[in-house]
């Protein structure tokens, strides 16, 4: 029965992160169409005890070894690679995320299969697998048709629900011995989270700034704006590591995860690495001077124009309305 | 240290993408290149550790449209050479690029000197493959870690801090020689005026080394590209700036936001 599915199940600090029961909701459903099992294969010393919410999967492939915990890409590509012989799957699926990064391109190496990244829909197309990849920070998709169904995916986080991943299911569980060389990288240590003045997952309102914003002092525009509605300033990556707001405002892949019931989006372009923190917002408007940016796309309301010039009249239209 | 930084441009996506005639790739005609942001902070942090510790950096492109500007870019921020890899090498991969970054830096036979570090982006817009950094090191038998703001030598490795979500970090060693993937440098990438850099072009020059491509430049072949369809597309709000900031007002009051 060769070809079959294995997902990467991902894991930090020891619980399972949402981009495996978002894979496994979509193989699933992948698994179904193609006919071929869905399995997970779970890797480090709390696999064991995290095996059984898996139940999405016909079965998983644990390997119980300390060697694995918080290890390098290459470690546990060869990890896993062990695991895809024994399930022998043909197609598998990693998580686009920085906890995986790097593993599904060392694995392709291993197993000399293609590796495509940044994927946000899979669909069999009778035996064959279409994967469509976001590239150019959202602007474009392509297509890649895997014609024999085999290769190693990377899956953009939030692309898929992760309740369709989630099942009451026992799922088989099957034991795999590899021999793991010790990681020449060694894990010291977690530095938490920067509490910063304001926490900006906290808030109703959320004034997001970008690399349209152009200069450190639009950040005060920005501010007034935010202290106008009740809310806080928050930024995407670019102004971050310009030094023109702390660690703990950014918002995205690497930053906070925010839901506030408005988010005014200023000068951002809504590259997917944005999007991943601030999609879940109630109403989110957008400002750009670019009526192809991607975040037109997802937004609710988008202005096209100078966000510089926007943001003081709009301070005073909403501070004439409260009166 | 013996520090190689591996620069390659991207699309500048600001600018108006257009898909060629064979629906599969981009229109080369009007693409405008520039540095990826990764790149930039990948040289920065090359030059805060030569300015730390005494060491040589070295910045390796493959050929393509405008990357000699790159280099020279970076010679005048402080690399001390810059190399260029020739031949028929327009559109590799990332699995095809590495290859061929890794027959530069460790020819057949040879072997990297113990003290080498090899910055380079973590990720890249342009390329379905994506990652660079797992390929070269994989091909090179280094150790590797991305996402990375960090990097501290302490003797024969480097203390590196990689970023997960939510703001939480870890803290890694990794014995040199050793890849890391660049997400930001320690700084924000240093401004270097213009005149400096045409200062450069007229005595520094860029070393070129004719490779040998690999037998196959893609692994795979994409079926189709286009743009995304503009569905749950934004009602967008038109009309004068006042016009439009006074519609705005009015959806944020019947969102009970005002
Ligand atoms: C592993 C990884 C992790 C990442 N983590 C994060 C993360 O946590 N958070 C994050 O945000 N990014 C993250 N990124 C980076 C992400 O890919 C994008 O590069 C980033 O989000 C772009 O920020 P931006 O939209 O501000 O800048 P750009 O993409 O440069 O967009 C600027 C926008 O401003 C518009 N503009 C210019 N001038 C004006 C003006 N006057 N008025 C209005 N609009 C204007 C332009 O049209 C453009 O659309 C990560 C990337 C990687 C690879």
């Amino acid at each position: 029965m060769a070809n079959t599915i294995l997902i990467l199940a991902e894991q930090l600090r020891g619980s399972l992160s949402d981009i495996t029961f978002e894979m496994l909701g979509e193989g699933r459903k992948l698994a179904n169409a193609l006919g071929v099992p869905l399995y997970a294969a779970l890797l480090g010393s709390e696999a064991a005890s995290l095996a059984a919410k898996l139940g999405a999967a016909d079965k998983v492939f644990v390997v119980d070894n300390a060697s694995l915990n918080m290890a390098p890409a290459n470690t546990t590509a060869a990890a896993l690679k062990a695991v895809m012989d024994q399930a022998q799957a043909g197609l598998v699926l990693i998580g686009g995320t920085n906890v995986s990064m790097g593993v599904g391109a060392v694995l392709s190496a291993k197993a000399n299969l293609p590796f495509v990244n940044y994927c946000r829909a899979i669909r069999a197309d009778g035996g064959a697998v279409v994967l469509t990849s976001q590239l150019f920070g959202g602007k474009i998709l392509t297509d890649v048709k895997l014609t024999d169904g085999k290769g190693i995916v990377s899956v953009y986080p939030g692309a898929f629900q992760a309740d369709a991943g989630k099942s009451d299911k026992t799922p088989a569980i099957e034991k795999v011995e590899v021999s793991v060389e010790a990681p020449k990288v060694t894990f010291k240590k977690y530095i938490e989270p920067e509490t910063g003045d304001v926490d900006i997952t906290k808030q109703n309102v959320l004034i997001a700034v970008g690399r349209g914003i152009q200069d450190k002092g639009n950040v005060e525009l920005a501010e007034e704006l935010a202290a106008t509605l009740g809310g806080a300033v928050c930024a995407s990556r670019p102004v971050i590591d310009q030094g023109w707001l702390p660690l703990s405002r950014q918002v995205g892949k690497s930053g906070m995860t925010v839901k506030p019931r408005l988010y005014l989006a200023l000068g951002i372009s809504g590259a997917p690495e944005h999007w991943e923190g601030m999609q879940g917002s109630q109403c989110i408007v957008a400002v750009n001077t670019d009526p192809k940016a991607p975040i037109f796309d997802g937004a609710h309301y988008g202005i096209v124009g100078d966000a510089l010039e926007f943001i003081p009249l709009l301070t005073d239209k909403v501070k004439a309305r409260k009166g | 240290m013996n520090i190689f930084v591996l620069l390659k441009l991207v699309p500048d996506t600001v600018e108006e993408l257009e898909i060629a005639g064979d629906g599969k790739s981009l229109e080369a005609e009007v693409l405008r290149f520039k540095q990826s942001d990764p790149d930039e902070h990948a040289v920065e942090q090359a030059i805060l550790l030569k300015e730390k510790c005494s060491s040589k950096v070295t910045v390796v492109a493959l050929e393509s449209p405008e990357v000699d500007d790159a280099l020279f870019t970076a010679l005048a921020k402080g690399a001390d050479r810059a190399v260029k890899l020739t031949g028929n090498l327009i559109n590799a991969q990332s699995f095809a690029a590495a290859q061929m970054l890794a027959n530069f830096l460790k020819p057949e036979g040879a072997s990297l000197p113990a003290d080498t570090l090899i910055l380079l982006r973590g990720q890249s817009i342009d390329d379905l493959e994506g990652e660079i950094g797992p390929f070269l090191a994989e091909l090179l038998g280094l150790p590797y870690v991305c996402v990375v703001t960090s990097v501290v030598p302490e003797g024969g490795s480097v203390t590196v801090m990689k970023e997960f979500a939510g703001g939480l970090r870890g803290e890694f060693a990794v014995p040199m020689p050793a890849v890391i993937g660049i997400q930001s440098a320690e700084k924000p990438p240093r401004y270097v005026p213009f005149a400096k850099i045409k200062a450069i072009q007229k005595t520094a020059k860029i070393e070129t080394v004719d490779v040998t491509p690999p037998d196959s430049l893609t692994r795979f072949g994409v079926e189709r590209m286009y743009k995304p369809e503009a569905v749950g597309r934004a009602q967008m709000l038109e009309g004068a700036s006042e016009e439009v900031a006074d519609k705005l007002v009015e959806v944020l009051a019947k969102n009970s936001l005002i």
